[in-house]
């Protein structure tokens, strides 16, 4: 018997443009589809992966019930036309499922148990909105476990501006103009299209149409636009539908193999998974998870913000970047961080955003070989974040 | 429009609208903007896409808009969820009066479809679901195709129901894949039982450019139109040939028809000569025939019998007049099957697949009975052989199905039906001793094709529980169960019965305990009168054939051989006992059957030399024509006495019966409208059976 640590490398990554949730693109789409077409694609992409050699499809969502339910890794690979063979199983850990889906799958490629995977994550908060018959024990609140704001993500964001008083609402309506700008300047540079695949979306009243773009980007938002919105979860508050990411529905999904694998099948190796980590804090600034992890994980490392030279942060709401920018003095506008724009702008459909982090990380470590190592890291709801570190194969600084 | 136009929208006043609904999509690429035309009714995949006045227009509104634009690249035409479109809407054919309405239907059909194959840009019909006549058609306009292989159905059926596919059909095909090709769909497959082909013989055959998988079948279908439009793909199609080939698949084809129909269904001999002559004709010239086509078929006394049998097979069937509330039925989950004979074995095997529960044959002889499951289980083995099912239900199966020599196996069975020999003696003792071990419960039914089901109950302890069960063989091939209610059988038992019918797919239909039933009584007075003309000295061959004119699917003397002639000699003598007056025995099949002779044909399909000496006697020899019109008049006569009777609730289901239990043909539609369209019924009743268009239900 024996057993081989291996290097894991993020092969491909493919995503549904992301929709708006109720009256958008996919209100009369099923998720699973969603979750099909995007396994469809990534083998179309790959054709040198023979579907037989893939050992698991994980896929995460955070309701999973209906169309996200019946262990939608498994349902979705048989429904993509995978062999009976490959196996697939559901993850859950709200907004970082996507993010799970790969670090799970991706350790047990590390861990010898996998040759190549399929790894993401599916939201369709149009037909499951967030809560969707959740039954929290009456201990939480009887035993004050958690603050009843926890349960609502929003009220967590307000919290957060409470706990870092210098992050005012005009520095975090700044930031979600800037998401805007720089989402739309990645748009017409031709940045964000080569990770979309087009979905075919019915709608009984206008027929058959094609989604072939990101539904959610407002561009020309300014911060006179955001300053006129309403603060849902608090009167005179500080979050706004403009300074956080929407309700959205998409999905994503990535091939992962272990290095030698992807050589052998000549598949490309885009960067490696170093290290991951996930940390807990008080569920009520979920926000500021992505903090703790990231310490968590560099002190494993023995690395600091210094050696990282991109970051890609989920952007639930600009106060949880903030908070994040502010921990490690880095600047509001910081180059390294969300290049192409963030969740503010694209949408963030739960537990498929963390593979759209990986995806576009990726491309910019293709275009920038002098960078060694990147972040991608996102909060998640009940107090939690993650953080997962990668190495660019493109690096020339080493050679 | 034209007022005719106006006119047959009125006619079609209840049509379900598929509409056309426009949008536009940006295809991959950069190949530009197209127009993706989604046809949708509204409704799910149990109520398809179909094309009423209405629908054509709303699809010519969408074509119309697609034609003004000068941005697209190209125009798409989808269907819903697992539908493209199913043909025309016919609910409203009945009520067209005139041949100017009929023209024009057939005509708006054109002059909407042709659009498709005659725009500024390409057009692309990506099928993606089931695609039938009219549907088909609108595919065949367009400049390209592509087909998804989860098409579970896509066919030209209109010849089966008395129509042509005459919204191009005729012309379009042939020349995009040849004259031989198109022929199988438009006459071979429609005379074979309907037939229709799936998503990967249409792209086989040439008929669609492209084949997809249905998971993404759209999005994939676009990225191909996509590289069309940009010039990166180049569809290839094998040239047709016009010459020699083209005449030769015509005369097969009318050799086809002549040999099935003899010439009694107008629309599939139409059908041919529009192929035959589309080789040298204009698009122009060969629409406007169809046009002329349709107008004739549409006010045809055959295709309304035809839309009549297809309501009778597809609606009427599924809700048996007559048959109690479903809920009464009892639960069946063992069968029993008296007797080991090949009856029984064919019981056997269809109750143990249609059920899935666990089937005993018994029999008092080992030998018989090792047989018999033998024969079951080398049946199922040639379904697995051929892939019908897999090993584990080939296993499941066998193990349900076994054998027993005593009846104590059926102690638990809820339903036993017998197969035992055609005696009364001998089915009341198979009965007294099946009532001596199963629940008072249990259904005991019968496979007796002429005795009577009070008597056979008259001495059980409980004599409600008995049914009629009656096959048709072969049991797998025809669908009729005629089920039989003595004068004893409560509603549980008849409940248990029909649902047991559903389960094994059956059509059934209630009969009361007359001689007979239905189907033999008819078949038997039917062949009766054409021996009865054999015995008064005309030559059989002229006989045989003198019925040929109904087109139906084999002629007297070669029913008489498929039943056998002591089967056929024992019917023929309850009946004569039943009804002397009406039922004569002939005499010269007694002779054959005392001869011993099983078969009336020779290998070479002439009249075995030997029955044909037995055929021979009698002075008065008559006409074809004279023979005919005295089997249908009997026909007639009969037919109304057993609805007198109370044999079945209506003519309807007579018809029913004859076409799903001796295949007997759409374009008489069963034969009760037939006898009415050439006046027989009158003549000999005083009325017809129907009042105006025949009706299903």
């Amino acid at each position: 018997m024996s057993r081989t640590a291996r290097d894991v490398v993020f092969v491909d990554g493919v995503r549904t443009p992301f929709g708006k949730s109720g009256k958008g693109l996919y209100a009369e789409t099923r998720a699973d589809d969603l979750v099909v077409r995007v396994i469809r694609e990534l083998m179309r992409r790959n054709p040198g992966l023979p579907a037989e050699r893939i050992d698991e499809v994980a896929i995460a969502a955070t309701t999973q019930i209906g169309d996200q339910g019946l262990t939608i890794g498994r349902s979705a690979a048989i429904l993509a036309g995978l062999p009976r063979s490959v196996p697939g199983y559901a993850i859950d850990r709200m907004c970082a499922g996507a993010l799970t889906a790969v670090t799970t799958s991706g350790a047990g490629i590390a861990f010898g148990a996998y040759d190549v995977v399929i790894a993401g994550g599916v939201e369709h908060m149009g037909r499951h909105p967030m809560g969707e018959g959740v039954d929290p024990n009456p201990r939480f609140l009887s035993e004050k476990l958690v603050d009843p704001s926890a349960l609502v993500m929003g009220n967590t964001a307000e919290n957060l501006h409470d706990r870092y008083p210098t992050i005012t609402k005009e520095r975090a309506d700044a930031y979600a103009v800037r998401s805007q700008e720089k989402v739309a300047k990645a748009y017409a540079d031709g940045k964000i299209q080569p990770d979309l695949v087009e979905v075919l979306v019915r709608s009984l009243e206008k027929g058959y149409g094609l989604a072939t773009q990101d539904e959610p980007p407002r561009p020309g938002t300014t911060m006179e636009t955001l300053a006129g919105l309403k603060t849902p979860f608090r009167a005179h508050g500080n979050v706004t539908a403009g300074n956080a990411a929407g309700l959205n529905d998409g999905a994503t999904g990535a091939i992962l193999a272990a290095e030698d694998v992807a050589r052998e099948l000549g598949l490309t190796s885009r960067m490696r998974l170093v290290d991951f980590s996930f940390a807990g804090v008080e569920p009520e600034v979920m926000g500021v998870g992505p903090v703790p992890a990231t310490e968590k994980l560099f002190a494993r490392q023995g690395i600091s913000m210094d050696d990282i030279g991109l970051i890609e942060i989920n952007e639930a709401f600009a106060v949880q970047v903030l908070a994040f920018l502010e921990h490690f003095g880095l600047a509001d506008d910081d180059p390294r961080v969300n290049p192409w724009g963030g969740a503010i702008a694209l949408g963030h459909p739960l537990a498929s955003s963390g593979v759209r982090l990986m995806m576009q990380l990726a491309r910019q470590f293709a275009e920038r070989p002098d960078v060694r190592y990147g972040l991608t890291t996102m909060c998640v709801g009940m107090g939690m974040g993650g953080t997962v570190l990668w190495e660019n194969t493109e690096y020339e600084g080493g050679k | 429009m034209s007022s005719a136009i106006e006119q047959a929208r009125e006619l079609f006043s209840d049509e379900v609208v598929t509409k056309a609904i426009s949008r536009d999509v940006e295809l991959p690429y950069g190949a530009g903007t197209a127009v993706l035309i989604t046809l949708d009714n509204g409704h799910d995949h149990t109520k398809p896409n179909t094309f009423g006045p209405g629908g054509l227009l709303s699809l010519d509104e969408a074509i119309e808009a697609a034609r003004a634009r000068t941005d697209i690249v190209a125009v798409a035409v989808t269907g819903k969820p697992f539908i493209f479109a199913v043909g025309a809407d016919l609910t409203g054919v009945p009520a067209i009066q005139n041949r100017e309405q009929a023209h024009a239907i057939g005509k708006l059909g054109h002059d909407v479809f042709r659009k498709l194959g005659e725009m500024h840009v390409p057009t692309f019909a990506l099928v993606n679901g089931a695609a039938m006549g009219g549907g088909v058609e609108v595919a065949l306009h367009c400049t390209y195709r592509t087909v998804s292989s989860g098409v579970p159905a896509f066919s030209l059926p209109e010849t089966f129901l008395g129509l042509v596919p005459g919204w191009g059909g005729t012309y379009l095909l042939p020349h995009l894949i040849g004259a031989e090709k198109a022929l199988k769909i438009i006459i071979d497959n429609p005379l074979a039982q309907n037939k229709v082909i799936k998503g990967r013989q249409v792209f086989e055959m040439g008929i669609a450019d492209a084949l997809f998988e249905p998971a993404d079948f759209v999005e994939e279908s676009l990225r191909w139109a996509a590289k069309v439009v940009k010039g990166e793909i180049t569809v290839e199609r094998p040239e047709v040939d016009k010459g020699e080939a083209w005449d030769n698949a015509v005369n097969m084809a009318r050799f086809t028809v002549e040999g099935k129909l003899h010439g009694a269904a107008p629309a599939p001999v139409r059908a041919v000569e529009l192929v035959a002559e589309a080789k040298n004709r204009t698009r122009d010239e060969g629409f406007a025939a169809e046009d002329e086509a349709l107008a004739d078929l549409i006010l045809s006394d055959e295709l309304k019998a035809g839309l009549y049998a297809f309501d009778l097979v597809q609606k009427r069937a599924k809700r048996p007049a007559g048959a109690p509330d479903k809920s009464l039925a009892r639960k069946v989950t063992k069968v029993g099957v008296v007797g080991a004979g090949l009856m029984a074995g064919q019981l056997a095997l269809l109750f143990a697949r249609r059920l899935d529960v666990p089937v005993v044959m018994t029999d008092l002889d080992q030998e018989r009975l090792d047989k018999g499951v033998s024969y079951v289980h080398g049946e199922i083995d040639k379904l697995l052989g051929k892939g019908r099912i897999n090993g584990d239900k080939a296993n499941r199966l066998k193990a349900q199905v076994t054998g027993s020599l005593t009846k104590d196996a059926f102690s638990d069975a809820d339903f036993v039906i017998e197969a035992v020999f055609e005696k009364m003696e001998v089915k009341k003792q198979v009965f007294a001793e099946v009532e001596a071990v199963v629940s008072p419960e249990a259904v005991l039914a019968t496979n007796t094709s002429s005795l009577s089901i009070t008597e056979m109950a008259s001495e059980l302890k409980h004599p409600e529980r008995v049914v009629g069960f009656h096959f048709f063989n072969p049991v797998a091939v025809l669908p009729l169960l005629e089920i039989v209610r003595g004068e004893k059988t409560d509603d549980a038992a008849l409940a248990t019965a029909f649902a047991t019918a559903r389960k094994l797919k059956k059509t059934a239909v209630l009969c009361k305990d007359a001689p007979a039933f239905v189907v033999n009584r008819l078949l038997t007075l039917f062949m009766g009168e054409v021996l009865g003309a054999v015995g008064e000295g005309t030559e059989p061959e002229v006989a045989d054939r003198a019925v040929a004119p109904l087109g139906l699917p084999m002629s007297p003397l070669m029913l008489l051989q498929l039943v056998g002639p002591a089967v056929a000699l024992h019917v023929s003598e309850t009946l004569h006992e039943a009804f002397p007056d009406r039922f004569a025995v002939s005499d010269q099949l007694r002779e054959i059957v005392k001869a011993g002779k099983t078969a009336i044909f020779a290998p070479d399909f002439t009249i075995d030399p030997e029955v044909r000496k037995l055929f021979s006697g009698g002075d008065e020899p008559s006409e074809e024509s004279r023979i005919l019109d005295r089997a249908l008049r009997a026909l007639a006569r009969e037919i109304r006495i057993m609805l007198d009777e109370g044999v079945v609730a209506e003519a309807a289901d007579i018809d029913l019966c004859l076409i799903t239990g001796a295949g007997w043909p759409f374009h008489t539609g069963g034969i009760t409208p037939y006898l009415d369209k050439v006046g027989v019924s009158t003549e000999v009743n005083g009325k017809p059976f129907h009042e105006g268009a025949p009706k299903a239900l």
